[in-house]
């Protein structure tokens, strides 16, 4: 059981002042599996998205991480170490080619500091850059300007992004925030399709879409832990119907 | 934007397209063979010195503020290092011409490393206001080590009169072969600059220009790589003091201070920051705005001050930025 272990949180507490916005957490995240973390707003499935990917430091606990302890570490340590992820509200490099995008992403663990070198030169990134635009349907993008690609293009375009490092571990901050139903369905299938092999954890607030898609679900709600367990024991948890479902679920 | 990819998703006709992209691809020799006719078609070459060394700077500044980003309002300690430590070097230690410009670009570089480390743990218009500040500081250090600077008088006596290169003799008084001379180190210079924009590394910090989050959770440290990035920027911007020491004979001390920096941000943004060309372009326009409103008038900061707000309200990319926007976008 622990062998597959990929990440997990170690009674995790993160305050704000006096405010708790996480208290005492503990999950751990499955080799392969896609699991969805849930739960209202304001249940703290953000801040508990910036203590798993390095964006903040918990006040107390720990972050395992295939065996090692990475609490503290800087964030752009989670991406050596492995983890990557993608942002809320996208976040790209709008200026630059599409392809430059992906590309700079790639290079982050191999040679992001070499400024004497021909970018030309590292065969191996670019190829990484353009099989990650096919993977996410991008495939012919790569030449355009990042910020003339239509809303959805630049959410597969992030994703790119996050897998350029080949992280084993990929976490997404609500995916489909802001996207029309025709984008969301696309998504949604970009996701399947690389949760097959891959390590997937989804922070998501459209509850039916993440039924459908995840293995394991787990419930934020005030900060605490609700519940952790498949989509069906989730959708029959009493308590989950009370503060969820009963709010009327998308 | 810069300049290759938008030539890359240019518009307009092949035959433009082709000459841009011929043009980009060689930009280091296209700025080369500018420069090489400038002292030819201008009134006098103490002009096209000009050119060649703010020229350099603005575009060693470039490094940081059109592609980084990061605006300093302290490069003109960069500079003054530059010109220092190559004075220092000729009129107190007697060392020759190249040791003495290795030792301005050291000094700049010591001095761009200092200023670097504590300044980019700052974002924005304070990452401005401490190098303005670090930068003041260096001045007032300066200025009152009257010993080792000349302090409010100037360093003086950094004079070269000849230079041998093998069997060519170079006559530094002359100032056609001056300018050719200095051509030379602004070529490496150029090339230098033209590699590092083509590394991985040039485009990381494309990349934190573009967007500190995302090039962050890409796994770069920012921390390091502004920090590079400013150094770098540092021993450009300390090669063209060095040139500018020998060029005028003397340092005065108005080389560290803040109206060196504000200058070179007004030739940079004049010309088009982030572009190649840009610097070089804004460096001509404002010395030749300067040199020929100074003519006619006391008050030619005015003329100047007036001009650049036009420019800036008017061609909010730049000369240049704007002419490769008009051509090829």
């Amino acid at each position: 059981m622990t062998a597959n272990i990929v990440l997990s949180a170690e009674n995790v507490t993160l305050r704000y002042g006096k405010f708790v916005a996480l208290g005492d957490i503990s999950v751990a995240f499955r080799s392969g599996e896609l699991t969805s973390i849930i739960g209202p707003n304001g249940a703290g499935k953000s801040s508990f998205f910036n203590v798993i990917s390095g964006a903040r430091s918990p006040t107390e606990g720990k972050i395992v991480f295939e065996g090692k302890d990475i609490t503290g570490l800087p964030q752009h340590k989670f991406v050596h170490a492995g983890i990557s992820k993608s942002f809320q509200i996208t976040n790209i490099f709008p200026q630059l080619s599409t392809h430059e995008n992906v590309r700079i992403a790639a290079q982050a663990t191999v040679a992001g500091k070499n400024f004497w070198s021909r970018r030309a030169s590292l065969v191996a990134t670019d190829e990484t850059a353009r099989s990650l635009l096919d993977e996410v349907g991008l495939g012919d993008a790569g030449h355009r300007i990042a910020a003339e690609l239509a809303h959805g293009q630049q959410r597969a375009l992030e994703i790119a992004m996050a897998l350029a490092c080949s992280p084993r571990l990929l976490l997404m901050d609500e995916p489909t925030a802001g996207m029309s139903p025709e984008e969301t369905k696309h998504m949604v299938r970009l996701i399947e399709r690389l949760a097959a092999s891959r390590t997937v954890v989804l922070v998501e607030h459209k509850m039916k879409m993440v039924l459908g898609i995840s293995k394991r679900v787990i419930v934020l709600h005030h900060g605490q832990l609700l519940a952790d367990g498949t989509p069906g024991d989730v959708r029959n948890d009493p308590e989950v119907k009370r503060v969820y479902l009963g709010q009327g679920a998308h | 934007m810069p300049e290759a990819v938008q030539i890359a998703n240019s518009r307009s006709g092949s035959a433009t397209l082709a000459v841009a992209h011929s043009i980009e691809k060689h930009r280091v020799a296209a700025v080369v063979m500018v420069l090489a006719i400038l002292p030819v078609v201008l009134p006098y070459p103490a002009l096209a010195i000009n050119i060649l060394i703010f020229g350099l700077f603005a575009t060693g500044f470039n490094l940081l503020f059109g592609y980084t980003g990061l605006l300093s309002l302290g490069h003109a300690a960069l500079f003054g290092a530059g010109a220092y430590g190559c004075g220092i070097a000729i009129a107190k230690l007697g060392l020759d011409l190249f040791s003495a410009v290795l030792c301005g670009v050291a000094l700049a570089l010591l001095v761009s490393a200092v200023i670097g480390a504590l300044a980019i743990r700052t974002r924005g218009v304070y990452f401005g206001m401490v190098t303005l500040a670090l930068a003041q500081c260096l001045y007032f250090i300066f200025y009152q080590w009257v010993s080792v600077t000349g302090g409010e008088s100037g360093l003086r006596g950094v004079s070269v009169k000849r230079i041998d290169l093998g069997p060519l003799h170079v006559d530094l008084l002359n100032p056609m072969q001056k300018y050719y001379f200095f051509l030379l180190f602004v070529a490496v210079a150029l090339a230098g600059i033209s590699r590092i924009l083509r590394s991985p590394f040039g485009a990381v910090i494309e990349g934190i220009r573009e967007n500190e989050n995302r090039a962050r959770a890409s796994g770069y440290s920012l921390d390091v790589m502004k920090w590079m990035s400013f150094v770098l920027s540092g021993a450009f911007c300390g090669l063209a003091g060095a040139l500018n020491a020998i060029h005028l004979g003397i340092v005065s001390i108005e080389t560290l201070f803040y109206t060196t920096s504000g200058t070179v941000v007004m030739m940079t943004l004049l010309g088009g920051m982030g572009t190649f060309f840009g610097p070089f372009v804004g460096a001509a326009l404002f010395l030749a705005l300067e040199d020929i409103a100074s003519n006619w008038t006391t008050h030619w900061q005015l003329v100047a001050g007036l001009i650049f707000i036009a420019c800036v309200r008017f061609f909010p990319k730049g000369v240049w930025g704007s002419v490769l926007a008009r051509t090829v976008g």
